[in-house]
Order: C-alpha cells, then structure tokens, then sequence
C-alpha cells in the first residue's frame, strides 16, 4: 500500500509542478503584452506622471521575478487581483465611490464558475451512463446494422463544431418545437427545476458532443478485451453474451474507460466557451471571451488558471484512477 | 408527436410511454416470431435486448416515413415546419446515392492502383473522398464559380433568399444579401477559399515543425529529447482553446488595427499549438524507426542528419502521419471557425464562414415563417461540418485499414 501512496503523492507533486509552470507561461505571455497594466487603465490620455503613479501602486516598476510572485501568492490567497473593466468604470463614477464599488476578479468568476460546474454537471450527468450503454451496445453487437449506425452517427457528431450542433438543437427544439428555451438567463436563486430547465439545451449540446467520444473509445475498450483468451473461456462457459460483457470485460475495461471519462469532463469543462456563448449561458467561458475581447487581462489571466487546473486535476485524477484499478502499474517492478 | 400540452413535465412522462410500449412491443415481436417459426433458434434465442432493439429501429424507420408522408402533404404555413426535416432526409439520401455512383466511376476510371482502393473501401470513405474533392474544386475556383466578388457591395441590404420577387427576394441574388448587401452566396462560395485555404496552411506549418522537432528528438535522444518532450508537456497542460485565445489576446494587442497581421499570428499561433500533438505522434513513430537495422546502416555509412530524416525515417513514418494529417486538419479548421465564430480570428471583409454563422445566426428565430432565411446560418455551419465529416470518414477508414483489419 506504501508503494501506491508513493506513486499518489509523486503524481500530485507531478501535477502541482505542471500547474506552475503554466502559471508561468501565463504570466510571461501575458508580461509580452506591449504597454503595461497603467497605460491599459488609463488608455489614450494618460499623462507620464499619472502612468508612473499608478505604476507606484500596482507595483509595476518593480522586476518581472517580484511580480511574478506577488500575482502568485495573491492567486495563493484568492486574489487574483481587479478586473479592467471594473477599474474603468470606476474612474468613470469618480474617485469618491472608493474601492466598495469595484468588483474584484475573484467575485467576478465565483458565481460563474459555479454555472460553469452546474452545466457541465448536468451534461456529464446525461451523457456518462447514455455513453457507457451505448458503447456496451456497440460491443456486443460489433458490426451490425445498430453498430454501424452509431458509428457513423458519432462520427458525425464529433467531427461537427460544436455551434453547428447548438443551433440544430435550438431549430429543433426551441423554435419548430417550442419545448426548452434557447436562451438560459440564469440568475442566482432560481429554482432548481426552472434552472435544469434552462440549461437542458446547453447542456443536451454538450452531450451530443462528448458522448460520442466516450462511446466510441468504450466500445475500442471492450472489443480490446474481446480478445482475451479468458473471454474466450467465459464464452465456451456457455454464458450470455451480456454476461460476458458485464461481468467478465467490464471490471477490466474500468481503467480505459475511468481515464477516458475523466479526459472527457476535462474536455467539458473547456468545451463549454463555445456553447456558453451560442446559448448565453453566465459562465466562465463567456466571460473569458467577453474579457478576451476587451483585453481585460486580470480576468483573461484567471480564467486560463482556472481552466489550466481543472484541465490537470481531471488528468491527474484520470492518471491515479487508472494506476488505482491496475495491478500491474500498483506494483511496479 | 405529443397529444399533450408540451410542457417539460409531459414530454418526460410522454418519453417514458414510448420507452415502455417499445419495451413491450420488441417483446411482442419475439413471442410472435416464436410462435409463426415454430421455435426457430434465431427467435428462441434472441436476447430481450436485440428484441427491443428492433422494435426501436422498426419505430424509428416508421416515425420518418409518417413525418416524411406529413410534410409532403402540409401546405402552406404549416409546411414550413417541415422544411428542415425534408432538407435533411433529402441531403442524407442524395449524399448517399452521390457517395456510391462515386466509388462505382471510381472503380472503373484510374490506375489500378486507385481501383483497387475503391473496390476496398466503405461508402463512408468514398464520401469523405469526393467531398474532399468537391471542396478543393470549390475554393480553388472561387473565384470563376462565385457570381459576385466577397467584398463586392452588389445590390441592396437584406434581399430575401430564394429569388422570389413577390416575397421580397431577387433572382440575381439566390441566397439573398447580407446586412451591408453583399452577395451571401458568393460569400459561401469564397468561404471554402478563406476558411480553408487557411486551415490548410495552418495544419502544414504545424505539421513542419512538429515533424521536424519530432524527428530530431527521436534521432538525438538526449537532452535535445528532453528540452522538446518537457516544452510540449508544458504547452498542452493548458486547454488549446484556451491558450488559442489568450495568445490571440495578446496577438491582437500588437498588432492594433492591421487585419492581415491578426490573421498571420493566428496562423502561427494555432500551428504551434497543434505541432505539440504531431510532436507526439511523430517522436513516438520515429523512435520505433530509429532502432531499426537499416536505421543503424545507414548511420554507419556516415549519411547526414537530414538524410536520415527525410530519406530513411519520413518515408516509413508516412501513413500513420497521413492519417494525423486528416485528424489535424479538422482541429485546425474546427478551432479557426471557433475563434471566428467568437469573433476573434479572421476578422470582416473576407468571407469566413464562422463569422458568418455568427452574423446570420439571428435569422433562426425565423424558422417558423421564412425557412429558408433560417437556413442560412446553418448552411455556413454545415459548409464546415460536412468537410469535417468527410475527411473523419476518410481517416477513419485509413486508420482500420492500416491497423490490420482487425474486428
């Protein structure tokens, strides 16, 4: 058991030093930016001095290494600092409203990030056993008329952008089929009911999109498997094929099906940009395209942190998950 | 399709009811087959699963025929809600008959060596080819099949497609007009040059650096292994969407105005991106390559650096390459039409259809009344699905072709 703590903990270091190094290459990237954060607040008439005062405050005349690290421990501590946008406005309102009136990044993402979840929840929700069976399905029945129906239908549906998927899905369902609302205006104490409802077609999106990647590399999982000799024995057994299937190359397909469905939620937490957008859901994804757009960079900064550690964590856990399940890679030689 | 108010609640209760009286329709099938085939093994032996399953299909075979039979009839207002159904069974079914009378001329026009591939291949594949053809045709002739120029104001704002003049449209114009009154079906047309000719562009460069810095790190080992392996490790630790983006935030902070400059870095920045991935793929090949006998030889014999890559490695490292090429391209083409259709790539008078989704998308409100205004959007958006489709089906095929046939 020490020996899978160990392999644990190297992995979470691993994944700690990678989550760096992307801090890093998010810091550096955005420090290439031509001007600095004082002319970007003050835009077209700053006066030199009014630039050199606000580089006093925000510290920008010190060196890249000390910035570096003060973003870092004020990411650290939940600060990730103010949003542009928020600051401009503020000058706008005058300076006797005070910092009560600026919205800080982090209170700016917080509810959206957690629309973003409730989103990519409800799809995971949806899309993880409709997945799962189908691919069972396809396995069994490998090159029927259903199997290559499916096939050529995920095909399909993964190679379309996914804002080709959206709008069929609002044509359909939205406007020939008045059923689910092609706008979700979420707000924050909604019913639960009214909200699911709102973010069924963003959400019935997503799915169409990741349930036939899962699919498809379940259905390669299991017929993988298919060609084990102690497959064969189950068969000559005597027992049903469902059986086989269920109780035989399931429990040894979980590790490539854990870490596909694990590649596959980091895939919906990213894959949302586009969709949030189409539907104008209020989640991150929108709002790092709106700050994309405005170059507001503190925002643009802790979106993609935010995004680049969900996108690790998912790996990391899919990476542990499959060590977890294999006892080949438990005991390495 | 429901009796019912189509509230949430009954269209759940209604799918309920159907799962149910399918369930008991496929049992229905097998204890009716058992009894008229007097026990045959197939029936007697049919899991409940296969049995449901066909009752499925049967349904669905049904409920088409019967939408199908009702949109023929409909007349009118009423018609128009079918619009789309018949565009779609229309597309798929002349798609599939084009697919096949393309892989028969294929069997008999070509070298052998085509024959022979098209004698193999599953219409999908075919399809993918001919579309793949079709595309190039298309954006390579722009210019002589367009009616009107891409950024030729032609005519006045908003034209209604379909060139009725009694219901607001013009004959000149098939398609209609845009917002400022440019030509939509010219702007299709030249799309397939821009968007693609782009992406095109755009997967080759990554392609050459990715080989390149593939190869090399499979040939050297060592540190120059290291540095290239560690640097792609970094750079797909983030989400390439996201990266894409932030990088064009910044792309687009230097080069201010100047269009042209956006789209270059774009190109650039998307190529990198996805060179990480042919890195991959090409350093995984290659070091499979490089400890071959012949590899050994030919090092011995004292050729050069670059005459083992490309005289000795590229060429056995050629159809799983091939294959990346396919996949790559449908990335890149799906990621620049993401970024225009975020409104962030390439940027206004040249026709891309991305953007065009975006600009047209607010015609799909109606789809009730003029159809064929709401199809518009969705005809950009399926410009670059059905290229992507194609060239899936294509890999698809080659990539169970070069795996051994196996299953």
């Amino acid at each position: 058991m020490n020996s899978v703590l160990g392999i644990i903990l190297q992995r979470l270091g691993l994944g700690l030093l990678t989550l760096l190094v992307v801090s890093v290459l998010i810091f550096a990237s955005v420090n290439a930016l031509p001007g600095d954060f004082a002319e970007a607040i003050l835009g077209q008439g700053a006066t030199p001095e009014a630039v050199a005062s606000i580089r006093e405050d925000l510290g920008l005349n010190k060196n890249p290494f000390s910035r570096y690290f003060s973003w870092l421990g004020g990411v650290l501590t939940g600060d990730f600092g103010t949003s542009f946008a928020q600051a401009n406005m503020s000058s706008f309102a005058g300076s006797d409203t005070g910092k009560g009136g600026i919205e800080s990044v982090a209170a700016q993402i917080a509810p959206r990030f957690k629309n973003t979840l409730f989103l990519a929840g409800v799809a995971a929700a949806i899309a993880i056993p409709l997945a799962l069976t189908l691919g069972i399905l396809a396995a069994l029945y490998r090159n029927s008329v259903y199997d290559r129906a499916v096939n050529v239908t995920t095909l399909s549906a993964i190679s379309s952008p996914e804002f080709f998927l959206a709008y069929i899905l609002i044509l359909f369902l939205a406007f020939l089929n008045p059923i689910l609302p092609s706008l979700s205006n979420i707000y924050d104490g909604m019913a639960f009911s009214e909200r699911l409802q709102k973010t069924l077609l963003p959400a019935l999106t997503l799915t169409l999109a990741v349930t036939a990647q899962l699919m498809r590399m379940t259905r390669a999982a299991i017929i993988n498997l298919l060609a084990s000799p102690y497959i064969e024995m189950a068969r000559l057994k005597g027992i049903s094929p469902m059986r086989v299937i269920v109780r035989h190359a399931l429990p040894n397909a979980l590790a490539p099906i854990i870490n596909v469905v694990a590649l596959n939620l980091a895939y919906l937490i990213t894959g949302v940009v586009v969709i949030e957008v189409v539907f104008v859901y209020p989640g991150i994804g929108q709002l790092f395209v709106d700050s994309v757009k405005i170059r507001d960079i503190p925002v643009v900064q802790a979106c993609c942190l935010l995004f680049a550690a969900a996108y690790i964590l998912l790996n990391l856990i899919a990476d542990i998950m499959s060590i977890l399940s294999n006892p080949r890679l438990r005991h390495p030689k | 399709m429901f009796p019912l108010e189509p509230t949430f609640f009954n269209i759940v209760v209604t799918l309920i009811g159907y799962g149910l009286a399918l369930a008991g329709a496929g049992f229905l099938f097998r204890l009716v087959g058992r009894k008229v085939t007097n026990n045959k093994p197939y029936f007697r032996d049919m899991p409940g699963g296969v049995a449901i399953g066909f009752a499925i299909g049967a349904f669905a075979i049904a409920w088409v025929v019967y939408t199908y039979i009702q949109a023929q009839l409909a007349e009118g207002p009423a018609a128009n809600k079918y619009f789309f159904f018949l565009v779609a069974v229309h597309g798929i079914i002349i798609f599939a008959v084009a697919a096949y009378i393309f892989r028969f001329l294929g069997r008999l026009i070509g070298t052998e060596g085509t024959k022979k591939a098209f004698r193999q291949m599953p219409v999908t594949a075919a399809f993918g080819i001919m579309i793949i053809v079709l595309y190039a045709i298309v954006s390579i002739f722009a210019g002589v099949i367009a009616p009107y120029g891409q950024e030729e104001i032609v005519g006045n704002a908003n034209v209604v497609p379909g060139g009725d003049p009694a219901m607001g449209g013009d004959p000149a114009y098939l398609l209609g007009t845009d917002q400022i009154g440019r030509d939509i079906l010219s702007r299709l047309i030249y799309g397939a040059q821009n968007t693609v000719g782009i992406a095109f562009v755009t997967t080759c460069l990554a392609f050459l650096i990715g080989t390149t810095f593939g190869f090399l790190a499979a040939v050297k080992g060592g540190w120059m292994d290291q540095i290239c392996s560690r640097t792609v490790d970094a750079l797909m630790a983030i989400p390439q969407l996201i990266f894409a983006l932030l990088l064009m935030t910044i792309a687009t902070a230097w080069a201010g105005t100047n269009n042209v400059l956006v789209m270059v870095y774009m190109v650039i920045i998307i190529a990198v991106l996805d060179s990480t991935r042919v890195f991959r793929l090409s350093r995984a090949v290659g070091i499979n390559i490089v400890v071959m006998d012949y590899i050994e030889a030919a090092k011995l014999r004292g050729e050069t650096l670059p005459y083992l890559i490309f005289k000795e490695i590229l060429p056995n490292a050629y159809a799983p390459l091939l294959a990346e090429f396919g996949l790559r391209f449908c990335f890149v083409f799906l990621t620049i039409a993401s970024l225009s259709f975020l409104g962030i790539g390439i940027k206004p008078p040249l026709a891309d259809w991305g953007t065009m989704v975006r600009d047209l998308s607010g015609f799909l409100n109606y789809a009730q009344f003029l159809p064929l205004n709401a199809a518009l959007p969705l005809m950009a958006a399926g410009a670059i699905a059905l290229l992507t489709v194609g060239v899936n089906f294509l890999v698809d095929w080659m990539l169970h072709r070069s795996s051994g046939l196996k299953e």
